[in-house]
């Protein structure tokens, strides 16, 4: 084959799977705007008569509640949580590559080894505490982790990138009278800058997808975050109201995707080098 | 991410069985010097210490007593010894749920992985249109675990829709999968692989650190692609691929989200149990019928059975793992 032709077939295999990928969300967005009984069995992109009352209807809400205090609940939840995480995972991903104390190796140790650890050995315990905390259907259950570093892949991927910086960094500044908290904060993290937005950016999306979280500990509508109110959506509407669904479904998914769009080089460098899943 | 030194995923080798504390430990230790950050070092990690202790050790300890005792959440707890764990065996319900869970595993992460790995070989060689392919193809995996592309599956999937009448088009004519005890896991399965992305991207990092030597001097004996493949590419590979397994084989045994939403309407894990993942009966034994000591003991038998896959793999990759500085 001459490199043309296997160019061409490069093109068209590439494309072809692309197509294949995105026919689901593109049959959405179509969808989206075509009358709720013909979205069933409808295969084309592009309604024949466009209608804007499937959004009228998915922002009614439901139970008398708007979509948009499903939307303010999701934003609240996932800004909380990247301020959390970012915080926490910075603290410890600092400890962890760059100071020396005792059992640093086995708590390192443990850490990876909660990577591989099934999350529900712990939420009958977890929900039974803030049970008796009196904490069910506030947002403490779902943010407390957050601010404590449970999420060991984004400790991980910091300690990555804090071990990359020059040592130099760090006697240079204790010769100038730099105490941790100043070096950490002047010097350290600014420079692991790359690390932190890719942290904050997967933060942001899995909150913003959680469903499990919400699912156990969330039960007023008033407190819904998206997920679960397009769930509840489901649940309410046994009819199948399809457009609705499939119009709030996507609103919901609005925000991911202009965070796709923004920072995928984040994200797919994020997963290239620390193994992260999305 | 630029300034990483790491190409290729990290936790691939921070994971290797062969690797000593040493190795996977953090922070190279470069020069031994008398200075220890003891008090610094306990107050950047107390966050992640508490939560460890608070939301991780503790109730996994918890859970661990809970499953000996027969527990609703409003009476005190009561011990029945290895009861729940009998229960378990001969709950029909609870076999029916390790038996999709089991299926599942097995189908969606091999499968999910063969397309990363073929798309990525495919997007390996260095073209002008390959860093738009690749986050396009990775796109699905930050979008596929939410409720609303599990909608969007129902939807296509439903009697008499898209995938319905295009098979029907092409003469095989199927019905709708979301009613169907015998092909509703199927659907979970193609959203599980729709999502190959992830991995994908990581088999691409691990796929550019081979060197390009080794297929010069193997086209020099006159190596076709096959073999080029087999005797390069797969055992180079070696350490990325084993992570992706250990991963996705972990990951797909807590697969919840996706169960939950397609089989709602059809009763949870529907249609006749046939979506029932593990995870969901769980939640319906914990969460439902508030049975917190069965449900305890089925999150430790997951547990057990997360741990004793994780440890074949381990095991069984000594004799297929390379790695490429010379402790194999």
């Amino acid at each position: 084959m001459t490199t043309r032709v296997r160019s061409v077939v490069w093109h068209v295999a590439a494309l072809a799977i692309l197509v294949v990928l995105l026919y689901p969300v593109a049959w959405t967005i179509g969808a989206s705007f075509t009358p709720s009984r013909d979205i069933v069995g409808n295969l084309e992109l592009f309604p024949a008569t466009p209608t804007g009352a499937n959004y009228a209807r998915a922002a009614e809400g439901i139970a008398g509640v708007s979509i948009w205090s499903f939307f303010r609940n999701s934003v609240v939840l996932a800004v909380l949580s990247v301020i959390g995480t970012v915080a926490s995972s910075a603290m410890a991903g600092y400890a962890f590559a760059r100071l020396r104390f005792r059992g640093r190796g086995l708590m390192f140790t443990m850490m990876i080894g909660t990577l591989l650890l099934p999350f529900h050995v712990m939420i009958i315990p977890q929900y039974i505490i803030f049970q008796r905390a009196g904490l069910i259907d506030t947002f403490v259950p779902l943010l407390i982790g957050k601010f404590l570093a449970t999420e060991a892949f984004f400790v991980f991927l910091i300690v990555q990138f804090m071990r990359t910086l020059p040592r130099e960094l760090d006697e240079a500044a204790t010769i100038d009278g730099c105490g941790h908290l100043r070096l950490f904060w002047n010097i350290i993290l600014p420079l692991s800058r790359p690390a932190l937005i890719t942290v904050s950016i997967f933060t942001f999306i899995w909150t913003w997808n959680d469903f499990l979280g919400p699912l156990l500990y969330l039960n007023s509508p008033e407190n819904y975050p998206l997920p679960i109110a397009l769930q509840a959506f489901i649940d309410q509407t046994t009819t199948s109201d399809y457009g609705a669904m499939i119009a709030m479904s996507l609103l919901a998914l609005i925000p991911v995707l202009l965070f796709f769009l923004a920072f995928q080089r984040y994200l797919v460098e994020g997963v290239a080098t620390s193994g992260m899943k999305g | 991410m630029t300034a990483g030194t790491s190409a290729g995923p990290a936790l691939s080798r921070g994971l290797r069985p062969s690797a000593g504390p040493q190795q996977a430990g953090p922070g190279g230790r470069t020069r031994k010097s008398l200075r220890t950050d003891g008090p610094a070092g306990y107050f950047f990690l107390s966050p992640w210490i508490l939560g460890m202790l608070l939301l991780t050790l503790g109730p996994m300890l918890a859970s661990l007593y809970l499953s000996f005792t027969d527990y609703n959440l409003f009476t005190a707890p009561e011990w029945v010894g290895l009861q729940n764990y009998v229960d378990m065996f001969a709950d029909q319900r609870w076999r029916q749920s390790v038996l999709v869970t089991l299926t599942y595993v097995v189908i969606s992460a091999p499968l999910k992985l063969a397309v990363a790995l073929a798309v990525a070989m495919l997007l390996a060689r260095p073209r002008r249109s390959q860093g738009f392919y690749r986050s396009a193809f990775y796109a699905p995996s930050l979008i596929g675990a939410s409720v609303s592309i599990a909608i969007t599956w129902r939807a296509l999937f439903s009697d008499d829709a898209a995938v319905d009448r295009v098979l029907t088009a092409l003469g095989f004519p199927s019905g709708g999968w979301v009613g169907d005890p015998s092909r509703a896991l199927m659907i979970l399965v193609l959203l599980a692989v729709w999502q190959f992305g992830a991995p994908m991207v990581i088999f691409l990092a691990g796929l550019k650190q081979i060197p390009r030597e080794l297929y010069e001097a193997a086209e020099c004996d006159g190596a076709g692609p096959w073999r080029k493949f087999w005797s390069i590419t797969l055992p180079t590979l070696s350490p990325v691929i084993f992570f992706n397994v250990l991963m996705e084989t972990i990951g797909a045994f807590q697969a919840f989200t996706s169960a939950f939403v397609v089989s709602s309407g059809n009763g949870l894990g529907g249609p006749a149990g046939s979506t029932l993942f593990y995870t969901l009966y769980l939640y319906e034994r914990g969460f439902q019928d508030f049975r917190m000591g069965y449900a305890s003991a089925m999150a430790w038998m997951l547990l057990l059975a997360v741990g004793l896959v994780t440890a074949v793999l381990f095991r069984t990759s000594r004799s297929w793992v390379f790695y490429n500085d010379g402790s194999s």
